[in-house]
């Protein structure tokens, strides 16, 4: 799709559906790859929840939730957006803060805040409190940035990531830092200094490995390189996962038929492992399938942000639409034992609640984004 | 940084291409991790695709063994000697109960729980999985099973599982020829075939339970089933039915050794018969008995103290294993040495005055009977059982001759009897003893050998078996417990073939008939050592009485003075067929500590054939 240079003309054609999607500030072809994904999702939790009904409702429930949220952010024009940004920044900074000195503590990680009603996960605002907080940062600065915002921008990705890193939530903080680096990235960073930057992080990684790593975190490294140190172990997830796999072969064993996750072997298989259930059950040729609806929300998430009309826009658009697909790209390489087993969920398929909000409302600011376009090029 | 319109100062073209430009290298290499993904997925699901599925059939599906049924025992009249009876276990399933405290109380009522049960179930509990079935009582009761079954509404959780365990209906009747099974050892675990014995807990420890361990034992069937990671048993894909052990028929008559015990009484001692023209074991007794019911599902160690730690040692069994001096009873097959070599002929005679020197040796050697036999024949010396008679004979024939032809005759080497552990006793010669107790020979052992004292020492079963050597005239025959096998499924019988030994070889067959005749007057003579036995005796028996000295066995640890006094005196012995032209059973019973071999052991032997060979009456023994 051609930037829309030709809008006016455009829009004089638009059908009455169109417009009335237009006005509901609703991108169809997103909606529609999020619903198709989402009804995937729901269809493999059946399996993997033992055809659980409770289970699947309350995934739909979550999800009806999340397309709430998409909807009401997609009201929000990107200006808005652009205001909240350092706010939203500043209060999930203090969020964090917060967390580190009065979180709770559930599965061995200091991640929640109580807040009397329910437990809040801080680190869920930073998934886009920080590629807005850059975006609008750069919208400020002249692009391509000059070392100095880059060096300013760099801070206000780390010190968020560290914070969570240190909760400690790996598979967030990467989420994180990676939606940050994509704004420096896209706002027009140097291939030389990104080089750069992955040799001075290679050059860290020991220091990283002993002092910010937990044991766990390091035994989930080990395990990763080599899965059968352990088998009955942390390696279990990863043996058991590629058994189930390998096992579904080209066309899978079908669904509701597979083994290895309804025989209990497949560990965390309704959240962040549930890609090895729908690999079993529908094989190779599913997992196309699955990816091409991925890809398919990818590259329409890519054409908003192409299309996007501002500095902000843009930047924001191109981040949350590749760290969607490093969100995809990191679970299923856990899942298939070519990653170390961090944990994040498959998004929109595992069972799961925050952060499938959080994943929409980053959609609902695509939409914002694309259906808030001025008519005419300035 | 003074706020600037964003839109004022930047220019916009060129951010937007640099933006395309860095957003499409993005996509690119998003595009190719992508790829790099697809390919893992393409090596996972289609190049590897075999060897994960057979990963994971092996995660799912287990083989379980299903153990065959043990064969049963008959003896030859058809009746059972061992058979597999339903054994019902009290087993609780810990995720099925809510309350186990309330659930063990509950059974307390039901079923008696000894505090070592319930120890060993709360240990077991420990470290069973949730849906494990954990056992609580072994061998429970038929009223208790009924009790448990009447309660079970109250008792969710809570099962009776039934498996066949191994019964001797007849106890210790036949406890020393049948054997016992018991559960495998660890040792016997390392030479078994483990996929054989997969789902098998017994294994025949002795007797005939342990010889024929292959044939009784069956092939094992196996199914396949699904589990789930936990291991819980979801559901049976496959089964291969075991096939159950072979029925073996013994020649053992049940009722002969019932007898026996009974006229054995109290004493110990060991008995054997033999169907001469054959082999056939017809009676293995060993006394005392056990009950080898007690040995099946393990013993506690109280009892297995009191049994083998008993002076009277019933364990131990006295017919393959308890080594005797033979006594008198070797001399029927020194005299037919005598005979065969031309040592003396069956009409020469010899004074006898009650005892013999040695010429160049002034000890003594003293006849039982003081006053001496007189004027003795050969015949008459085994009727009279006279020891100078065979002092003289023995030392003209010589150890040499001694050892060569009671070695015909199966002295010194095991009978090979479908039984485990027989003793070979011993036949003492030159090169044994020079070998074991680095010294030559003296004359004065000779004479010892002579009347089968000194170092022989022989089996109840090798008596009997020598003894069929001269009932049968020189053929021998492996002794034979099992008379026929059945396989699983197969109406016929196999019959078990005798199996002949190499025969005695004669030189001249009257030899034979003086000897037989002799032993006849054993019995049939007014001065026969056993004469006592004639009394009503519708058959003729040919026997030879024997006493042994008693200095082998020490195994008394109190002092109890009757006993000491008791386990002084000699064995009695007794070696028998009948009828004697025309042997159908051969018997050698050996009566520890029984004195006179013809007042004790021969009457034990007459009411074995009695019953054996009178049977065609109702029994009214």
């Amino acid at each position: 799709m051609a930037p829309d240079t030709l809008g006016f003309a455009e829009n004089t054609r638009l059908t009455s559906g169109r417009k009335l999607l237009q006005r509901l500030h609703i991108d169809i072809t997103l909606l529609g790859g999020l619903l198709v994904l989402a009804s995937l999702g729901l269809f493999i939790l059946y399996s993997a929840a033992e055809q659980d009904q409770d289970v699947v409702t309350r995934q739909l429930i979550r999800l009806t939730l999340g397309f709430v949220v998409l909807f009401v952010l997609a009201q929000f024009p990107p200006r808005v957006l652009r205001r909240w940004s350092p706010w939203l920044y500043a209060l999930g900074l203090s969020l964090l803060i917060a967390v580190l000195l009065l979180g709770v503590v559930g599965k061995g990680a200091q991640r929640w805040l109580d807040l009397g009603l329910f437990r809040f996960q801080p680190s869920e605002i930073m998934k886009l409190a920080v590629p807005m907080m850059i975006a609008w940062y750069f919208t400020e600065a002249p692009l391509p940035p000059r070392s100095k915002h880059l060096t300013i921008a760099s801070a206000l990705i780390l010190v968020p990531t560290l914070l969570i890193a240190k909760q400690p939530d790996l598979g967030t903080s990467l989420l994180i830092a990676s939606s940050g680096f994509f704004v420096l990235w896209l706002a027009g960073m140097s291939g030389r200094l990104l080089v750069g930057l992955l040799v001075l992080i290679s050059a860290a990684a020991p220091f990283v490995w002993s002092y910010l790593l937990h044991e766990y975190q390091q035994q989930r490294i080990l395990t990763f390189l080599n899965p059968e140190i352990d088998p009955q172990g942390a390696g279990y997830h990863i043996m058991q996962s590629t058994i189930a796999i390998g096992s579904g072969g080209p066309y899978g064993k079908g669904w509701l038929n597979g083994t290895q996750s309804h025989l209990d072997f497949l560990p965390e298989r309704s959240t962040d492992f549930i890609f090895a259930v729908f690999s079993e059950e529908f094989g190779f040729l599913g997992n196309l399938l699955l990816l091409a609806v991925y890809i398919f929300i990818i590259t329409r998430g890519a054409v908003i942000a192409a299309q996007a009309q501002d500095t902000f826009s843009r930047l924001l658009a191109g981040s949350l639409t590749l760290t969607f697909f490093v969100y995809l790209f990191v679970n299923i390489g856990m899942v298939i034992g070519l990653l170390p087993v961090v944990g994040l969920p498959l998004p929109l398929v595992s069972y799961g609640g925050t952060s499938l909000v959080t994943l929409m409302a980053a959609f609902g600011m695509l939409m914002s984004i694309q259906t808030h376009r001025k008519l005419i090029a300035t | 940084m003074a706020r600037l319109n964003p839109y004022a100062l930047k220019d916009h073209l060129r951010e937007s291409l640099l933006f395309n430009r860095h957003l499409l290298v993005a996509m690119v290499v998003g595009g190719i991790l992508l790829l790099v993904l697809i390919g893992k997925l393409a090596i996972l699901q289609i190049v590897q695709h075999d060897q994960y599925t057979t990963r994971s059939e092996k995660n799912r599906i287990r083989v379980q063994p299903i153990a065959p049924t043990r064969g049963l025992i008959y003896d030859r009249n058809g009746v059972l000697l061992a058979q597999n009876v339903p054994s019902f276990r009290l087993e609780l399933v810990p995720e099925r109960i809510e309350d186990l405290e309330q659930t063990l109380t509950t059974l307390e009522s039901l079923v008696s729980l000894t505090e070592e049960d319930i120890a060993r179930f709360r240990k077991s509990i420990t470290e069973a999985k949730a849906f494990a079935h954990v056992a609580l009582r072994f061998r429970l009761t038929e009223e208790e099973v009924a009790r448990v079954a009447v309660n079970r509404h109250r008792l969710p959780g809570v099962f009776i599982a039934a498996d066949l365990a191994r019964h001797y209906p007849l106890g210790e009747f036949a406890a020393h020829a049948v054997g016992y099974v018991g559960q495998i050892s660890l040792e016997e675990l390392q030479d078994l075939d483990t996929t054989d014995y997969a789902g098998t807990h017994h294994i025949g420890k002795v007797g005939i339970e342990k010889f024929y361990e292959n044939l009784l034992h069956g092939e094992p069937g196996s199914q396949k089933v699904e589990t789930n990671a936990q291991s819980r048993v979801l559901r049976v894909l496959d089964r291969t039915l075991p096939v159950p052990g072979a029925t073996l028929i013994l020649n053992l008559d049940i009722q002969l050794q019932q007898i026996a015990a009974q006229e054995f009484g109290d004493n110990n001692g060991a008995l054997v018969a033999l169907d001469p023209r054959n082999g056939a074991v017809l009676a293995l007794v060993s006394m005392p008995g056990y009950d080898p019911n007690l040995f099946v599902n393990g013993l506690d160690s109280k009892t297995y103290r009191q049994l083998s730690g008993s002076p009277e040692r019933p364990l131990f069994n006295r017919a393959l294993q308890g080594q005797y001096a033979p006594g008198s009873t070797v001399k029927p097959f020194i005299g037919l040495a005598g005979l065969e070599l031309g040592t003396v002929n069956g009409q020469q005679e010899l004074k006898c005055p009650g005892w013999y020197m040695l010429e160049g040796d002034d000890r003594r050697y003293r006849d039982w009977k003081k006053i001496g036999h007189g004027e003795v024949d050969l015949a008459q010396a085994i009727v009279e059982s006279c020891d100078v008679y065979f002092w003289d004979l023995s030392f003209t024939l010589g150890i040499d001759n001694l050892h060569s032809y009671l070695s015909e005759f199966g002295f010194g080497r095991k009978t090979g009897i479908d039984l485990v552990g027989e003793m070979a006793g011993l036949l003492p010669s030159r090169e044994w003893k020079r070998r074991a107790r680095h010294l030559p020979w003296f004359p004065g052992e000779t004479l010892n050998t002579g009347i089968g004292q000194g170092f022989t020492q022989a089996t109840a079963l090798q008596l009997a078996a020598a003894t069929v050597g001269i009932s049968e005239r020189g053929k021998r025959f492996q002794p034979l417990m099992v008379r026929a096998v059945q396989e699983p499924g197969d109406s016929a019988q196999f019959e078990i073939s005798p199996v002949t030994q190499t025969p005695v070889p004669i030189r001249d067959p009257q030899n034979w008939d003086y000897i037989i005749h002799a032993m006849e007057n054993v019995v049939h003579s007014l001065r026969g050592t056993a004469r006592r036995l004639s009394e009503n005796l519708p058959y003729r028996i040919a026997g030879k009485t024997g006493t042994a000295q008693v200095f082998g066995i020490k195994q008394d640890e109190e002092y109890d003075e009757e006993k000491i006094a008791k386990r002084l005196r000699d064995h009695a012995l007794f070696i028998a067929f009948a009828p004697a032209d025309n042997p159908q059973i051969v018997v050698a019973a050996i009566v520890e500590n029984g004195g006179h071999g013809g007042s004790v052991a021969a009457p034990i032997v007459r009411k074995i054939m009695d019953a054996y060979l009178l049977r065609t009456k109702p029994d009214g023994a």
